[in-house]
This record gives structure tokens, C-alpha cells and sequence, in this order.
């Protein structure tokens, strides 16, 4: 901007602020002429308002839910995707095949495939992309590559990948972050240049306000239906809703406080979606140390407890009663919520027999509305009970993962697990902060991962219900997948499953 | 004179000295650790040591703030542990924000403060003064923030006149950039404009008491011209002072401003950065914060010199 054009910048902000009346008035007009969409006419066809806004956009080094949910499908592509049901289905690979011992993955590419850069991609990109992940990625999710043996490109299309043993898992994994596909060339500024395949590249990134992905006009694919989508970031949930109300935004891609979703419904010009997540809200439960190392201490926990009522509380009855650590659009979901029905009776005689001697459990929550919301809830229920309760809010993330997550100091504690398929991650490994050590469930985890595709389901089934009837944790509900959109636009994702914000079904009708 | 200064100047040295310690040290205690946050829930830890010693916390204290202190004063702000970007570079952006909404809302301010006050001061004992400085009272006592809230209920959703927040660069969009300037910079600015207006009245106030004031207007001056002659030069050190010590409350509520109105400015970085843990960005823009004010008041403090030449002596 040139200096007569600041000065006049200046000046014009100087009398903006002495006439404000004028200038609203002004602005009334302008709002009418340009359908009150000011905002996202001029930065994208379609602005969708989001929470946590990434750090950076290298998922390789950072963790987080932020960056795969602008990124992943969007910008970078994977050899095989997760669809709305949850099934694996084909990506950059067209199809794939199995060996015999389970073993060896031989995945058939796609031609004529380029990535944003210009550069083709190849098996070659393929190998390079899971090899990456072995050696340079600092992220704890990369573990999930540590089985396989090797990767061979046969052929341009034809890649082979030989695993240490069969594993479910594996191809599964493949589908979030851990399997999406970079150009060797592409990698040199992940944190800001992501170079992927996919049906969007990077636009434009306003640090601490917004993200506007634009449509990749070389894609191999069908061409999406926006040709620009910013991905706005509104730290306040208020905000966002207020943001929306007056048009700067055309979604709330996350619904941050369920119980203003009544303004938005009955109205013609509004839709609200109400899908399920992979987000377990679990009271977890410190199965070392502590009142809580006792079984009958934690099944009177979940005893004391009314979830229905619960959920109706902190989280305006939205959301789904699991009982288990399996969200509903996992192929082994059961309902196991009458494992232990709210019964306060049975809840004070099992504290008689494990000698309760009234001495508060600490429950330590972090900073999060809907852990908040639901910590005052379990206290005072589990206060009728007469197991009384230390409630501290910790600061999230840094003060949480220090006390809770870190140090395991804490009986009790409330977070959404949001991983897809987190089961083992939370409960397999005996270090994990739910310090949960039972060899017969990880046996059981090791077998599904191994096993056919139905004794899968079986064998996951029988872990959690293990995990349930030892009341390693108490499952609160899954989180809702809550958004409220305008009523014209089409293909909104209704779970959210995958750990991307799938744009390429979006439209407007 | 020269030696009035040169004292200021000392007193400004230590005071950052001694700020960038005590900065330090509260980031050195604040529970959490940085790895840990950037690498998330299931790293394992030597992942985390690894990261902990590429951003050298693993270091002693001493040896970290020596190294950031030589950091500041070579103008070299480091790198974000999270956003692994030059720090200087994503500061200097958020700054230039945080500056058009301060400034704006501390030009709104003594234009109202100003005349307000006065008029208080001029009007004190009748009905007129009394209804003055009981808005000025509610001002004070409505906290930005609620003033925000209050404002986009009313004129962003309920009248649609103006947008509920956002932020458009003036080379943008500038019609854009005024529209959504509007209401942060009057949450900001009015709320200071009532604790001016305050000082602005007791100042003239007393200045109206003074002998010299009275000797003014037996000669036959009218009170008006008498103070706008007199008084409004010896009325305004107070009302300077008070200017510079609210530039930090200004500070502090553009903070809370920004949260609230979704501006991508220095204090929604702080809030950003305190809570990922991205210490060295938090030291940063508090120094930053700090510098302001202290260089604020020195200046202050010089205007004095200028505005009150009893002062220069240096005999006070």
C-alpha cells in the first residue's frame, strides 16, 4: 500500500470511529447488496468455522487433530480412505491385495497422478512416504508403521509392502495421517508448503484467523464443488456462533456448546447435523495407585453414576451411551451400558467391602467445556453416593499432560479420547495413564489384530467387554458430531470418522 | 536537564533488567512441559527428550536466559517451538493489529475523555455535571470485555450493522477493515474514555482552586477563557501520566478484546502461545509488552519536562 493510500486508510479509520452512526448506516446498505456475506465473498466460496486452529501444518512433527482435519484428503491423499460408513476404500491405490499368510500388501496405483508441484506421483512416492514415516516422523502415531518389514515399488503403479506379521491394524492406520502421500521434492517446508495430490491445495494462511484452501484444477479426480473453502478459527465458541448468526461463516464445523444448537433448529434457513465421532469421553480411572487400584472401589464408581442423566447435564443430551470404549461406527460396538446399571445401593455396599474410609478422590479436569461441565456432574453424583470428591481444573493441554497424563497424579479424570480405534492406545499399554495392566486384554488385542476379519469383531468384542467388566474406566458417551450449517448447503459429513474434514462431497444447491 | 534524563534512562535500564527476569522466571515455574504438548498424548519420551534438547530446554536456567537475553538485545527472537517460524516475523504481524486497535481506541478515547472531563470539572454541583459523571462511573465499571459482548449482541446479531468480529488488513479490504474495527475499538476506547474523562475533571478541578486561576478571573476574564488560558497547561500532568499508565490496561484489555472480536492480534498470540506451551513466544511478546509501557512512561516522564519547566531544575 502506497503512502497517500495509508494516509487515506488512517484518516478514514479516524473518522470511522468519530461517526460511528454514519458508518453503520452505511453499512446496513452494503449488507443488503452483497447478501450480508461480506466476508466470505471476498476469501471463498464457502467459510466453515472451526475451534483449534494448527500450529503448524507439518503433522509429521506436531501433533494434534487440527492439521489432518484441514489437510488429510484435502490437500494430501492416501493409498486407501475411510468413507462415511468406515470402511477402507480405494484412494491413490485402485485396488489392492492381500497374501495368503497376510503378510504381504500389493496396492495397484493410479495413473496419470501428479502431485501440486508438477511432479508425478509413483511407487516410488509410495515408498519413500512410509519409509518417511519410519525414520522422520517425531510424532508417537508413527509407531503404528513400526510393523512393516519392508516396501518395494515393483513397478511405477505396483507398490509391495511386507508387514512383521499379519495386522488388521495396519491397513486401517493407512487410512489417517500416518498413510498420507508426499513428493520427496515437496517435503522441504512441510509447516507451511504442503505438497500433496489431492483435489485442494494451500492458498492462503492467516496465522491466527484462517486457512483458505483453493481448488487444484490438475486433479485426477472429479473436481469438487467449491473452488475456494476457508477454514476459519474462532477460539471462543461464542464467537463462533455469533460469527454465523451474522453470515461471516457458512458452517460451524464444530459445535462447541450444544445447548445453544435450540436457536438453530426449527429454522428453515438453518440445518443442524447430528452424527456420532470416534471422541470417548472417559472418566478415567488411576488403576495403579490410589482408592482406585481397588476393583470394587471403581465398579462403585460406575455404579454411582447416572449416565443418561449425566449426559442430559453437562452435555445437553447430545451425544451417544457407549459403555465401553468402542464408539458406535466401529465394526465391534456393542451396547454394554447395562453392565453397570446406576444402582447407589449396590454402589455403597461395594465401598462397605472395599472399607471406603471417605477420604476424597482427586478429580482433575482439564480445561475443556465438555470436561468441565461433566466433572461438576460426577462429583456431586458420586457425592449422593457418598464417595466424596477434590474437583481442580488443570490448565489444557500443558497443565493436564503434566499432572494427569505425565505424572499420573490424580484418582479420576475426564477427557475425550478422540483417536479412531483407540481401545489398545488407552488401555494396552500398562504405562499409559490409566495405568490399566491386565495381560488377558492385551492377548486378546494381539489375537484380533492377527485374526480374520470376523473373528476380529469377535475378539474386540470380548476386549471390551473385559475393559468394561473391570471397570478399568468409566465410558461416559461419545461425542456428538454437531454442526449447524446454512440450509442450501449439501454433503456435509455426518460422523465424523476419518480424522479429515472430507471437502470434496461439499456443494451448495 | 541532561542529568534528569540520563537518571530516567538508568531507571529505565534496570526496570527492563529486571522485567526480563522476573518473565523468566515465571515462564521457568508455569507447570507443563513445551515437548510434551508439541508431540502430544502417546509420544514416547525419549521423542520428548529429543525435542526437549533440540529447543535446548534441557540447558540450565542460567545459561537459557543469557541465551535469550543476548537474543533480545541483537534483535534475534528465536524460533516458535511451535510454529518452528521466526518468532520476529509472526510478532511483527500481530503487532501492527494490536497497534490500529489500540491506538484508535486511545484516539476515541481522550476525543471523548477530553471535552467530558471538562465539561464534568466546568459543570461540577449542577444536574448537568452530576448526569456526566455518573456515565463516567458506569464506564468504569463495565469491563471491556462485557462492553464487547454487549455490543455485538446488539449491533452485530440483533441489528445486523456491523460484523461480530474478524479481521480484514486496511490493504485488503479497507472498507471491510473499518467495519470490523468499529466495535472493538469502541469496547476498548470507551471504557477508557471513562477513567480519562475521571482524571481529566479532578485535574481541572483543582487547577479551577488554584489562586492564580481565581487572580485570572477577578481581572475579569471569563472562567472558560481563564482556564483554556491558565489552567488546561498545569491540568495536564496528571492527565498525561494517566495516559501512559493506561496504555498497559489498554494492553491488557486488547488482550481480552481480540479473544472476544476473533483478532488475529499480539494478545490472542499470547493466549495462543501460553497455551501450547511455546515459551520462548510468550517471553517474547511480553518483553515486547513490557518495553511499551516502560518506553511509554520514560516518555512520559520527559514530557513533564517539557510541559512543567519547574520541573527541569531537577530540585524536586
Amino acid at each position: 500500500m502506497n503512502l497517500r493510500r495509508r494516509k487515506a486508510a488512517a484518516l478514514l479509520a479516524t473518522a470511522g470511529m468519530l461517526t460511528v452512526s454514519a458508518c453503520s448506516a452505511g453499512s446496513t446498505d452494503q449488507d443488503e447488496n452483497d447478501g450480508g456475506d461480506g466476508a466470505s465473498a471476498a476469501s471463498g466460496d464457502l467459510s466453515i468455522g472451526l475451534v483449534a486452529e494448527p500450529a503448524n501444518l507439518d503433522f509429521t512433527t506436531t501433533d494434534g487433530a487440527a492439521i489432518p482435519q484441514v489437510l488429510l484428503y484435502n490437500v494430501y491423499e492416501n493409498l486407501v480412505q475411510l468413507d462415511q460408513e468406515g470402511t477402507v476404500v480405494p484412494g491413490l491405490a485402485e485396488s489392492w491385495e492381500t497374501s495368503e499368510d497376510g503378510t504381504v500388501y500389493t496396492f495397484e496405483l493410479r495413473d496419470g497422478v501428479t502431485f501440486s508441484n508438477g511432479e508425478e506421483f509413483s511407487a516410488e512416492d509410495a515408498k519413500f512416504s512410509i519409509e518417511a514415516v519410519q525414520n522422520d516422523w517425531s510424532v508417537s502415531l508413527a509407531a503404528a508403521m513400526d510393523i512393516v518389514e519392508s516396501v518395494e515399488a515393483v513397478s511405477p503403479t505396483e507398490l509391495a509392502v511386507t508387514l512383521k506379521r499379519p495386522s488388521n491394524d495396519w491397513l486401517y492406520r493407512m487410512t489417517t495421517r500416518i498413510g498420507a502421500m508426499f513428493d520427496e521434492k515437496g517435503v522441504a517446508n512441510l509447516g507451511t508448503k504442503p505438497i500433496g495430490t489431492g483435489p485442494y491445495t494451500l492458498r492462503k494462511w492467516n496465522r491466527g484467523d484462517s486457512i483458505v484452501l483453493e481448488r487444484n484444477d490438475d486433479y485426477w479426480g472429479d473436481a469438487p464443488g467449491f473452488s475456494e473453502v476457508e477454514f476459519k478459527y474462532f477460539a471462543d465458541p461464542t464467537a463462533l456462533n455469533n460469527a454465523f448468526l451474522t453470515d461471516t461463516i457458512d458452517v460451524i464445523g464444530t459445535v462447541q456448546t450444544p445447548e445453544s444448537l435450540g436457536q438453530f433448529e426449527g429454522n428453515d434457513d438453518y440445518q443442524v447435523i447430528e452424527g456420532t465421532t470416534n471422541g470417548e469421553v472417559l472418566l478415567s480411572m488411576n488403576n495403579e495407585s490410589g482408592p482406585l487400584s481397588e476393583q470394587p472401589m471403581r465398579e462403585a464408581v460406575r455404579y454411582a453414576l447416572d449416565n443418561e442423566a449425566l449426559l442430559e447435564t453437562c452435555w445437553a443430551g447430545r451425544g451417544e451411551l457407549i459403555g465401553s470404549m468402542v464408539p458406535p461406527t466401529d465394526p465391534w460396538y456393542e451396547d454394554l451400558t447395562d453392565m453397570f446399571p446406576y444402582d447407589v445401593e449396590q454402589a455403597e455396599s461395594l465401598l462397605d467391602e472395599a472399607g471406603y474410609d471417605g477420604k476424597p478422590l482427586r478429580l482433575r479436569v482439564p480445561s475443556l467445556p465438555y470436561a468441565v461441565a461433566c466433572g461438576q456432574v460426577v462429583k456431586s453424583q458420586l457425592e449422593q453416593a457418598g464417595i466424596e470428591v477434590d474437583l481442580d481444573q488443570l490448565e489444557f493441554p500443558a497443565a493436564w499432560l503434566q499432572t494427569v497424563f505425565t505424572d499420573a497424579d490424580y484418582d479420576m479424570s475426564i477427557i475425550s479420547h478422540v483417536e479412531p480405534r483407540d481401545m489398545g492406545a488407552v488401555f494396552g499399554d500398562p504405562s499409559y495413564y490409566t495405568r490399566y495392566d491386565n495381560a488377558e486384554f492385551r492377548d486378546l488385542l494381539e489375537e484380533a489384530d492377527q485374526a480374520s476379519p470376523e473373528e476380529q469383531v469377535t475378539l474386540m468384542q470380548d476386549a471390551a467387554e473385559l475393559l468394561s467388566q473391570d471397570a478399568a474406566g468409566e465410558f461416559l458417551f461419545v461425542l456428538p458430531n454437531l454442526m449447524v450449517a446454512g440450509a442450501d448447503i449439501t454433503g456435509l459429513p455426518e460422523n465424523a470418522i476419518s480424522e479429515s474434514f472430507d471437502l470434496t462431497s461439499l456443494g451448495r444447491e | 536537564m541532561v542529568l534528569r534524563i540520563l537518571q530516567r534512562t538508568a531507571i529505565l535500564l534496570a526496570s527492563l533488567a529486571a522485567s526480563s527476569i522476573l518473565v523468566f522466571a515465571f515462564m521457568a515455574v508455569l507447570p507443563g512441559d513445551p515437548a510434551r504438548v508439541a508431540l502430544g498424548v502417546n509420544a514416547s519420551e525419549e521423542a520428548v527428550q529429543g525435542l526437549r534438547s533440540q529447543f535446548g530446554l534441557d540447558r540450565s536456567l542460567v545459561v537459557q536466559y543469557l541465551d535469550w537475553v543476548r537474543g533480545l538485545v541483537t534483535f534475534d527472537l528465536g524460533t516458535s517451538y511451535v510454529t518452528r517460524a521466526p518468532i520476529g516475523e509472526l510478532i511483527a504481524d500481530r503487532l501492527l493489529v494490536t497497534v490500529w486497535l489500540v491506538v484508535c481506541a486511545m484516539l476515541l478515547a481522550l476525543v471523548v475523555a477530553l471535552p467530558m472531563g471538562t465539561l464534568m470539572a466546568v459543570r461540577h454541583g449542577r444536574l448537568s455535571g452530576v448526569v456526566l459523571t455518573a456515565f463516567s462511573q458506569l464506564g468504569i465499571a463495565v469491563p471491556a470485555f462485557l462492553a464487547g459482548i454487549l455490543l455485538v449482541a446488539v449491533f452485530a446479531v440483533k441489528l445486523s450493522w456491523l460484523p461480530a468480529n474478524g479481521w480484514t488488513a486496511p490493504a485488503d479490504d479497507p472498507v471491510m477493515f473499518l467495519r470490523q474495527l468499529v466495535l472493538p475499538v469502541l469496547s476498548l476506547g470507551l471504557v477508557q474514555a471513562a477513567v480519562v474523562a475521571r482524571y481529566v475533571r479532578s485535574s481541572i478541578l483543582d487547577v479551577l482552586r488554584e489562586d492564580y486561576l481565581r487572580t485570572a478571573r477577578a481581572k475579569g476574564l471569563r472562567p472558560m477563557k481563564a482556564l483554556v488560558r491558565h489552567g488546561l497547561r498545569n491540568s495536564a500532568i496528571p492527565v498525561v501520566t494517566v495516559l501512559g499508565l493506561q496504555l498497559a490496561t489498554l494492553l491488557i484489555g486488547a488482550v481480552v478484546i481480540e479473544r472476544v472480536f476473533v483478532i488475529p492480534g499480539l494478545g490472542s498470540l499470547l493466549l495462543d502461545s501460553v497455551s501450547n506451551r511455546d515459551l520462548l513466544m510468550v517471553q517474547d511478546v511480553v518483553m515486547i509488552l513490557v518495553v511499551a509501557v516502560l518506553v511509554v512512561n520514560f516518555f512520559v516522564d520527559l514530557l513533564y519536562l517539557v510541559i512543567d519547566p519547574r520541573l527541569r531544575t531537577g530540585a524536586r
